[in-house]
């Protein structure tokens, strides 16, 4: 009963977003500025809950979500830079999602049997393989990277995009192998102990989380023009463990919420390029003080919402 | 209770900054419609997009010195054609990321209404805004943007003439983009002609930063050039970003015979290299690209090893060209240090764009494009140049020598 009304919650709040987002670009409130900054939080939001699964839910410390990101973003620029059409953009996006996904299994394989800070620099070490990759091939045009890549994310992709991540992550997490994952996060030992065989779910969670990540690359390549391989290094993997972390490990909701946050935070100091820095270093240094584990912890929206109502049955219950 | 009180906070900071976003979101479009009814109050709006933070926030910050500069000087005289220049609400930091660039030309395109954006400092960046540019028809200006295809990718017939469209432009031209700085290539070709005809030289040892673009772009030309005019290259050796010991490279060109070193790259490797060359016996002399304005150079190589130095750059402080010493002299009294290329550029770009304002038929993006090809003979600190129809400036560049540490000669050299 409660499972299909938060389901139900979940599916009206997606369809009210995409209704009232296509409904103000149609009125002309959203602009070409407003959308722009849309897009980078959708983008941010796939990030974020992709690694937030592998981070935050599976508890396997990632630092090389922007090489997946990359694999993504090039694949996608060099398919639609040839077939500037939807279906080229289709394509270059499942390639790349699928190209990385099939690295991330690879690295997976050797890398998932390290634990903690190990992983962490494993997975650092491949991240700066894939640039150091893409900065010395004869196609990606080395340095200089691409540009004049064709715009052809919409609002329709994008929505297509994000909610979709969203939707096929949270059905992952609710599903066996998902929870599998969580046992693995909450104590490898003890879910080894019960059967859980844990280097087969490490390395599923890993190259689905770098699907998403490729899905993610794929949306920034063919909206923002212009790659190359120094916009995938160390520091966008560290923005985006931020995301997670402010938001809340192992809570999607959290990964979206500061998304938006950091986003409206970000692009608000755009014009105070001398506190820019300081402020939002002392939003995340406030964040952490008061809310250590994230603004959401390890709730949900849906959960935050279903206990109020129930506590509110209750009481009513027990006045009545 | 606590758990309560922070969230509560956490909403309150929200709330805030939504309300700050919206406000200010809100604003500029009654503030265009009361500058419209009240035509005395017109002023016109130019963007400033720059890396103010971030990776390469030396570069914007030193062009938006110079760009600030100017736009003071131009409105303390009485702005242009009566109009003051508004540039302080317009003025955003990219962070040094080429998305947040595409970001922010579209915020002050679309939303600021700006009719010219001026930046990025890097090609990448300024790549990544020119689609957005020719979307809305608002031209993006760049002072520092010197990758070869920045304005476009052009085409040449056999016989090397370019390929124009019916319209008469150049095939894969970027309408709106344009740049007040040289190419690359055209760095790499000068510096070849330059050590051929002011040198003498006829055998040259090439050491590239064949991590960098720019690097390879350079030696790319330089090399070309060097072997047309009949000279050889008796090696070319590389290096990435961050070596500091080229004894092993450099040991082994020793036993060669050569007149020249060209070393195509920046200035931190440059400055050991040299450094390490003269203390191994090398002595013959070097030669470079802008890569290697920046007084840490001296610092890296010390003044002793800096003799017979020759590199190309965009202005010389030595020019006796009154734009120039007034500049040096003003900017002196404005921030009380010497200019460097990048305060030049954006110097330069404030006047260039305020010159084109003042030509322009009307105050719109398309009229300003108008007047920004039909730019000519503009005299700026960086050289006196014009517009061609791919929208990069003719200009001759300066080779500056240096003699212990200290810049002794500099000639314009041009290619012909």
């Amino acid at each position: 009963m409660g499972k299909h009304k938060k389901r139900i919650l979940q599916l009206a709040f997606f369809a009210a977003t995409y209704l009232a987002v296509a409904a103000l670009i149609r009125a002309g409130t959203i602009n070409d500025f407003s959308f722009a900054v849309i897009v980078t939080i959708c983008i941010n939001i796939i990030l974020s809950s992709s690694l937030n699964m592998v981070t935050g839910f599976a508890g396997q410390f990632s630092l090389g979500h922007a090489g997946f990101m990359s694999i993504g973003a090039y694949v996608c620029a060099l398919t639609i830079l040839r077939r500037p059409t939807p279906l080229g953009f289709l394509l270059g996006m499942l390639g790349g999602a699928l190209l990385a996904a099939l690295v991330g299994l690879l690295v997976g394989l050797p890398t998932l049997r390290l634990r903690g800070d190990y992983l962490a620099i494993a997975t650092l070490g491949m991240a700066e393989i894939i640039r150091v990759v893409f900065l010395n091939l004869e196609i990606t045009n080395g340095a200089a990277g691409l540009s004049f890549i064709p715009q052809l994310v919409d609002w329709n992709w994008l929505f297509a995009a994000t909610a979709g991540t969203l939707l096929l992550i949270a059905n992952f997490l609710n599903s066996s192998p998902g929870r599998a994952c969580i046992a693995i996060q909450e104590d490898e030992v003890a879910a080894e102990a019960v059967g859980v065989n844990t280097l087969r779910y490490k390395v599923t969670v890993f190259s689905l989380g770098a699907f998403f990540a490729g899905i993610g690359g794929a949306l920034y390549a063919a909206y923002f023009y212009f790659i190359k391989p120094d916009l995938f290094g160390f520091s966008r993997s560290v923005d985006i463990l931020v995301i997670v972390v402010v938001g809340g490990m192992g809570s999607l909701s959290g990964s979206v919420v500061a998304s938006v946050l950091l986003m409206v935070v970000s692009t608000a100091l755009q014009a105070y390029p001398a506190l820019r820095m300081i402020l939002y270093s002392l939003l995340l240094v406030a964040v952490m003080l008061f809310r250590p584990q994230g603004l959401m912890g390890s709730k949900e929206v849906a959960d935050l919402v279903f206990t109020r109502f129930r506590r509110a049955e209750k009481t009513e219950k027990q006045g009545g | 209770m606590k758990k309560f009180l922070s969230l509560l906070l956490v909403c309150c900071l929200l709330l805030t900054l939504f309300a700050a976003c919206t406000k200010k979101d809100d604003t500029p479009p009654p503030a265009d419609d009361g500058d419209n009814e009240t035509p005395a109050a017109e002023t016109l709006k130019i963007g400033i997009n720059y890396e103010r933070s971030g990776g390469v926030a030396t570069y914007g910050n030193s062009s938006v010195d110079g760009i600030l500069m100017a736009f003071e000087q131009i409105n303390a005289a009485g702005g242009v054609n009566g109009k003051l220049i508004e540039y302080e609400e317009h003025s955003m930091d990219n962070g040094s990321d080429s998305a947040e660039a595409t970001t922010v030309a579209t915020r002050l395109m679309t939303q600021h209404q700006v009719l010219a954006v001026l930046g990025p400092a890097t090609s990448g960046a300024f790549k990544a805004t020119i689609p957005v540019a020719n979307k809305n028809k608002v031209p993006v200006i760049s002072g520092s943007a010197t990758a070869d295809d920045v304005t476009g990718n052009f085409q040449y017939d056999e016989e090397g003439n370019l390929v124009l469209d019916t319209d008469g432009k150049p095939s894969g031209l970027q309408e709106y983009a344009f740049r007040i700085c040289f190419s690359d290539s055209y760095q790499g070709t000068a510096m070849a002609m330059f050590a051929a005809n002011d040198l003498k030289a006829t055998k040259a040892v090439v050491i590239t930063d064949t991590s960098s673009d720019y690097g390879k772009g350079l030696a790319r030309n330089f090399v070309a050039t060097f072997v047309e005019g009949g000279g050889t290259v008796v090696a070319q050796e590389g290096y990435v970003k961050d070596e500091t010991n080229f004894n092993a490279v450099l040991t082994r060109l020793k036993g060669l015979d050569f007149d020249v070193i060209f070393i195509p790259g920046y200035y931190n490797e440059a400055g050991l290299i040299i450094k390490q060359a003269r203390a191994l016996g090398i002595d013959v002399p070097v030669l470079g690209a802008d890569g290697f304005d920046s007084p840490d150079l001296l610092s890296l190589a010390g003044a002793e090893a800096l003799n017979d130095i020759y590199f190309s750059n965009h202005y010389s402080s030595l020019s006796e060209d009154p734009v120039v010493t007034k500049f040096i002299a003003d900017f002196k009294a404005r921030y009380n240090r010497e200019p460097d290329a990048f305060n030049a550029l954006g110097y330069d770009l404030g006047m260039f764009v305020a010159d084109a304002l003042g030509r322009a038929a009307e105050a719109t993006g398309e009229a300003l494009k108008v007047a920004l090809e039909e730019t000519d003979g503009f005299a700026g600190v960086t050289g006196r140049f014009s517009v061609d129809a791919q929208h990069n400036p003719v200009k001759a560049l300066v080779v500056i020598g240096l003699e212990n540490g200290v810049q002794v000669s500099s000639v314009n050299a041009s290619v012909s």
